[in-house]
């Protein structure tokens, strides 16, 4: 289980009355498309090592991606946590693996869900919830 | 026939394999309470880019006018075991923003279609879409209190939905009921893929 709520504050670059003090683009330093590849909504993201803040070239916001990533989580739950676009996500994803700080794995495709022991895996899933 | 595999591995990582469910409908039929009432978190709330394909605007020959269009979209998670994780999105409601699912639709095992019997035609375009795209997909009817129960035949008459499409009654608040059509979908999916096994995604 997680929640939005226990969301460090001291990660991120906010003002409470005047909202956001780092546009979206800043943090991603003006680049609106990752260095490598395809990264979906649903793309898997999970830490490899761990970062210390010496580390050159990355923010806040990547440090806290690192930290979020120890459970697996996708795109769109980091973008959520991060309170970020999916898009700015992306680029700060793109950074991280280049790096080596975390992995990430393509979602299945159409071609992939064709296979039947996903779908009764699924079905056996949600029957037990 | 291989066994089959739960985990795709990556390099050195074993990752859960994703599965994306969209739950479409009308604005205010109820998406965001299902996506609530089954998955195992509140909803969260993401924002998209998505590529307006141009599709319904006037075709000016050369001009190539992409737009982007922002989104937001409620989602939920339901963690299946360790191997998979379910993730359930709802599309946005805005009928103009039906262009979009395109990048939405890709990959998704299925969609459940929310309708609202008091505005029956605000999920036309859903049903529309997913019929064209060849997505498989299910109608669930929420059940509003005060609206006017109809039989589901006679909203299968009204959506003109092939035969082969479940309908079912739902109550979107209920985990129980929304678990109920989330099951229906994966059944209806699964017999769908199954028969079809060769077929190609829909779309370019």
């Amino acid at each position: 289980m997680t929640s939005l709520s226990d969301d460090p504050a001291d990660e991120q670059w906010l003002d409470d009355q005047a909202g956001r003090i780092v546009r979206p683009y800043v943090m991603t330093r003006g680049r609106t498309q990752p260095s490598g590849g395809k990264i979906d909504l649903i793309t898997l993201v999970v830490t490899m090592k761990s970062v210390t803040s010496a580390e050159p070239g990355l923010g806040p916001e990547h440090h806290t991606i690192v930290k979020l990533c120890e459970r697996p989580l996708s795109v769109a739950e980091i973008a959520a946590h991060l309170d970020l676009p999916a898009g700015t996500v992306r680029v700060l994803l793109g950074d991280l693996v280049d790096r080596g700080f975390v992995a990430i794995q393509e979602p299945a495709r159409e071609m992939d869900v064709l296979d039947l022991e996903t779908y009764k895996a699924v079905l056996n899933g949600l029957r037990t919830l | 026939m291989d066994s089959g595999r739960s985990n795709r591995d990556v390099g050195r990582v074993k990752l859960p394999t994703a599965i994306k469910i969209l739950i479409a409908g009308g604005f205010g039929a109820g998406k965001t309470t299902m996506v609530g009432s089954v998955s195992e978190t509140r909803p969260l709330r993401t924002e998209e880019t998505l590529t307006d394909r141009g599709v319904g605007v006037d075709d000016l020959a050369g001009v190539e006018a992409k737009k982007t269009t922002t989104v937001a979209m409620d989602f939920g998670r339901i963690s299946i075991g360790d191997a998979h994780v379910l993730y359930l999105f709802g599309t946005p409601g805005q009928e103009r923003f039906w262009f979009v699912w395109d990048e939405l639709a890709l990959g998704a095992m299925g969609a459940v279609v929310i309708a609202d019997t008091r505005r029956l035609a605000d999920c036309f375009p859903s049903v529309d879409y997913f019929e064209r795209r060849g997505t498989p997909f299910v109608v669930a009817v929420n059940c509003f209190e005060g609206a006017t129960r109809f039989d589901l035949d006679e909203i299968r008459m009204a959506l003109d939905l092939s035969p082969d499409i479940p309908v079912v009654l739902c109550d979107a608040r209920q985990k129980e009921s929304s678990k109920k059509v989330l099951v229906t979908l994966v059944e209806h999916a699964m017999e769908t893929r199954a028969s079809t096994p060769a077929q190609a995604p829909a779309t370019r």
